[in-house]
């Protein structure tokens, strides 16, 4: 038996985690990994000498998560890092997001890609603005699962009445955003309490650990029926004279942003809208009867239709809207704010578009979570802005499909990406 | 094949770099895709398939050589390109040394970090506007922050402070002349996966990967192989006086200059016995065998900057 059929796979998991600074995201990550035994005995050994050398006593597993040598000097975080552990039936992806001023972009540069989010909540302290923002900023980028792990349970001696009452006050604000799944999980992250072991504080809580929620979460993509979208990355016509079989070969590659296709399903090309079926769907040359969401393949048509990178196949019963103007919610990246009067160049699936800043609409005070007037934008700013687009984009409300309601704006001067976009 | 309406982890991870490695190709004017021998650019070769047959690869294959390769390794990366039909281009850093742009301090130094010297120059020699690497975030801690598709300047230094954002699965290789674009297809990657991949794939590996016996010294903790044999027959790492010459069985982690990659002590001599033992093992990749890593805990940061891979 191969060491593969030992187990089911369960596929992957994205995950993100935020909280204020101290609320120990650090400890909480350090810990999965401990407790999943994916943390190595070398790796441990240079930790337990850095907490030596800052004149700890226990290992700090906070450390682990520290990046590069300029942070570790400043003793701060600045960008996100991404870990990697695996219980054996499904692996997992964790983006760190660390807060500062930086936050907001940081955060959603690690949401963009997760399906769950930890929000960390300091049971002595309970909903902070930040919580609020940070629920705020999941909603926004489309992220399925919430999961409000209430922490350091041991500094509040494991009392019922104060996760109670967080969870009460949580749900409050909740409702107003919008937020619907959420689940909540009391933690100590120091102790090990309710991440993977359940320890023997919290016996008044009966629902799964930590990282039983995590492996029953359901992976991107599989909860609803979504319309079939693969961009075009790239056209492969082999031409090889030795082989007169690949004469006529033209072959899509791309990924399958969204939905599923087979063999004989009717197909449109965007945005010249001509149609044919699907002759073969190919990985690496060989047949394969569907293709499915996330997956890379190559498609073949029945028909000579002229197609190159930028374009999009689609069902000829889903076909979206091409559209040259977009509301889309911004969040602006680079440290020069936006100018009003420049052209930016934005890049939806493989295709770009120069784009102008039509209107803003409002900018989102994440802290307040209210809106309010804006005449630019600047790092961090989230706002609700209208783009005029030189070329049509076929694109998806954000909502509906992240792949193709998603955009970045890139700066053509210095090749910068300075915003990313989710169209409404 | 059996049809699933989620991929599985590997199978998730595989179209996550085609799809990367096919934004390398649609986005830059001329790639280069860096290729060793080793086990992490044998699974890049295998993805390029997956990604690009019937057609060929729309990048040459390179190596940076150090003269200081195992010849199992060496002969490997040769049988692999010429099995693909794939071009191979192999620049050395022994012909920096001849033109005098890496000097060493003395002869024994490692040629490793040396390596960015003639990768630089094989960059502009041949105008490449994108290298597609191997490296994975979980090999060491500089690593983790890394982006998928990450950008070089004009001297191919990295600025940890001047990285691109890099949201969804929308990356941005644009670049200017001179500049440089690194993409790392398998950055999501651990070595169980890279293992589990190759088991997966049946992919053929340079033989030193398995368990096998080789005169070894042990020098301050780590396993040094010695009197190892180069491509020209002569003797390299030689021991040193009074060291105690043994026989082990050992296997490679990873494949890279000779005098800075360690063996670990293995029996495990096929794929599925290292699975097996990367599943229960104790020391992370590069601790166990980079010696020249473990010098200090920032080192790989350091060389990343002055425009090591
Ligand atoms: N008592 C207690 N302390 C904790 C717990 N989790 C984290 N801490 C401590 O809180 C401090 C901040 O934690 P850290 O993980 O660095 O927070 P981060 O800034 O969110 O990454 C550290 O001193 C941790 O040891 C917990 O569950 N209980």
């Amino acid at each position: 038996m191969s060491a593969r059929e030992q187990f089911e796979d369960h596929g992957l998991l994205r995950f993100l985690t935020c909280g204020s600074v101290d609320d120990g995201k650090s400890t909480l990550i350090g810990r999965l990994l401990f407790d999943t035994k994916t943390i190595l005995a070398d790796t441990l050994s240079a930790i337990a000498k850095t907490s030596e050398k800052r004149g700890m006593g226990a290992v700090d597993l906070s450390l682990l998560t520290d990046g590069l040598q300029a942070e570790r000097e400043q003793g701060i975080t600045i960008d996100v890092a991404y870990r990697y552990f695996s219980t054996g039936t499904r692996k997992y992806i964790i983006a760190d997001a660390p807060g500062h001023e930086q936050y907001t972009r940081n955060m959603v540069t690690a949401a963009s890609t997760a399906n769950l989010a930890i929000i960390l909540i300091d049971a002595r302290k309970g909903i902070l603005t930040q919580t609020r923002r940070h629920s705020k900023l999941a909603s926004l980028v489309g992220i399925p699962h919430l999961l409000v792990a209430v922490n350091k349970m041991d500094l509040v001696d494991y009392s019922q009445a104060t996760y109670e009452k967080i969870k009460a006050d949580y749900l409050e604000f909740a409702g107003k955003l919008g937020i619907e799944d959420v689940r909540f999980i009391p933690l100590s992250a120091l102790n090990g309490d309710m991440i993977v072991d359940r320890g023997d504080k919290l016996n008044w809580y009966d629902g799964p650990t930590l990282l039983d929620i995590l492996e029953e979460t359901p992976a991107a993509h599989t909860e609803h029926t979504e319309k079939f979208r693969f961009p075009v990355q790239y056209v492969c016509r082999p031409q090889d004279s030795a082989n007169p079989d690949l004469h006529d070969y033209r072959g899509f590659m791309g990924r399958v942003e969204a939905g599923t296709l087979k063999v004989g399903d009717a197909v449109t090309v965007l945005p010249s809208g001509l149609t044919s079926t699907v002759k073969a769907i190919q990985i690496g040359g060989v047949d394969i009867p569907e293709a499915i969401t996330e997956q890379s393949v190559t498609i073949l048509l029945a028909d000579e239709i002229d197609t190159s990178r930028g374009d999009m196949i689609v069902k000829s019963s889903e076909v979206p809207a091409a559209v040259k103007q977009i509301e889309a919610t911004v969040c602006w990246l680079a440290e020069t704010p936006m100018d009003r009067n420049r052209t930016y160049l934005i890049r939806h699936t493989t295709r770009d578009s120069k784009a102008k800043l039509a209107a803003i609409d409002h900018r989102l005070d994440v802290n307040t979570l209210e809106k309010v007037a804006a005449e630019k934008l600047a790092m961090n700013d989230i706002a609700q802005v209208t783009f005029k687009l030189a070329q049509p984009l076929f694109a998806d409300p954000y909502l509906e499909n992240r792949g193709t309601g998603a955009f970045i704006i890139i700066d053509e001067s210095n090749n910068n990406t300075v915003g990313a976009g989710m169209i409404l | 094949m059996t049809q699933r309406s989620t991929l599985s982890h590997l199978d998730w991870l595989e179209a996550e770099a085609i799809h990367i490695m096919r934004e390398v190709a649609g986005q830059c004017a001329n790639p280069v895709l860096l290729f060793s021998g080793g086990k992490d650019s044998i699974c890049m070769l295998r993805i390029a398939e997956k990604a690009f047959r019937p057609g060929k690869f729309p990048f040459p294959l390179m190596h940076i050589d150090t003269g200081h390769n195992y010849r199992e390794v060496v002969a490997f990366r040769d049988k692999r390109a010429a099995e693909l039909g794939e071009r191979l281009i192999v620049r050395s850093v022994e012909d920096s040394m001849k033109r005098g742009t890496v000097v060493l301090k003395h002869e024994g130094e490692s040629r490793n970090k040396h390596q960015s010297v003639t990768l630089l120059e094989a960059i502009e020699e041949f105008g490449f506007d994108a290298c597609i690497g191997g490296a994975r975030r979980d090999e060491e801690k500089a690593r983790a922050k890394e982006r998928i598709f990450s950008f070089r300047d004009e001297f191919g230094q990295w600025d940890p402070k001047n990285q691109r954002p890099e949201l969804w699965s929308l990356y941005n290789a644009r670049s200017h002349k001179g500049e440089n674009i690194r993409a790392f297809p398998i950055s999501n990657w651990t070595e169980m996966d890279v293992w589990q991949y190759i088991e997966r794939e049946k992919l053929e590996l340079p033989s030193i990967y398995f368990a096998h016996k080789r005169p070894v010294v042990l020098r301050q903790g780590s396993i040094v192989p010695v009197n190892v044999p180069l491509m020209n027959g002569e003797l390299t790492n030689l021991p040193k006086a009074g060291e105690e010459i043994i026989d082990l069985q050992v296997r490679f982690r990873t494949v890279g200059d000779i005098s800075c990659t360690a063996p670990v002590e293995s029996d495990a001599d096929n794929v599925e016995k290292i699975v097996f033992e990367t599943a229960t093992t104790t020391i992370t990749e590069r601790g166990a065998t980079r010696l020249d890593d473990q010098t200090s805990e920032a080192s790989m940061e350091q060389r990343k900057k002055e425009g090591y891979f």
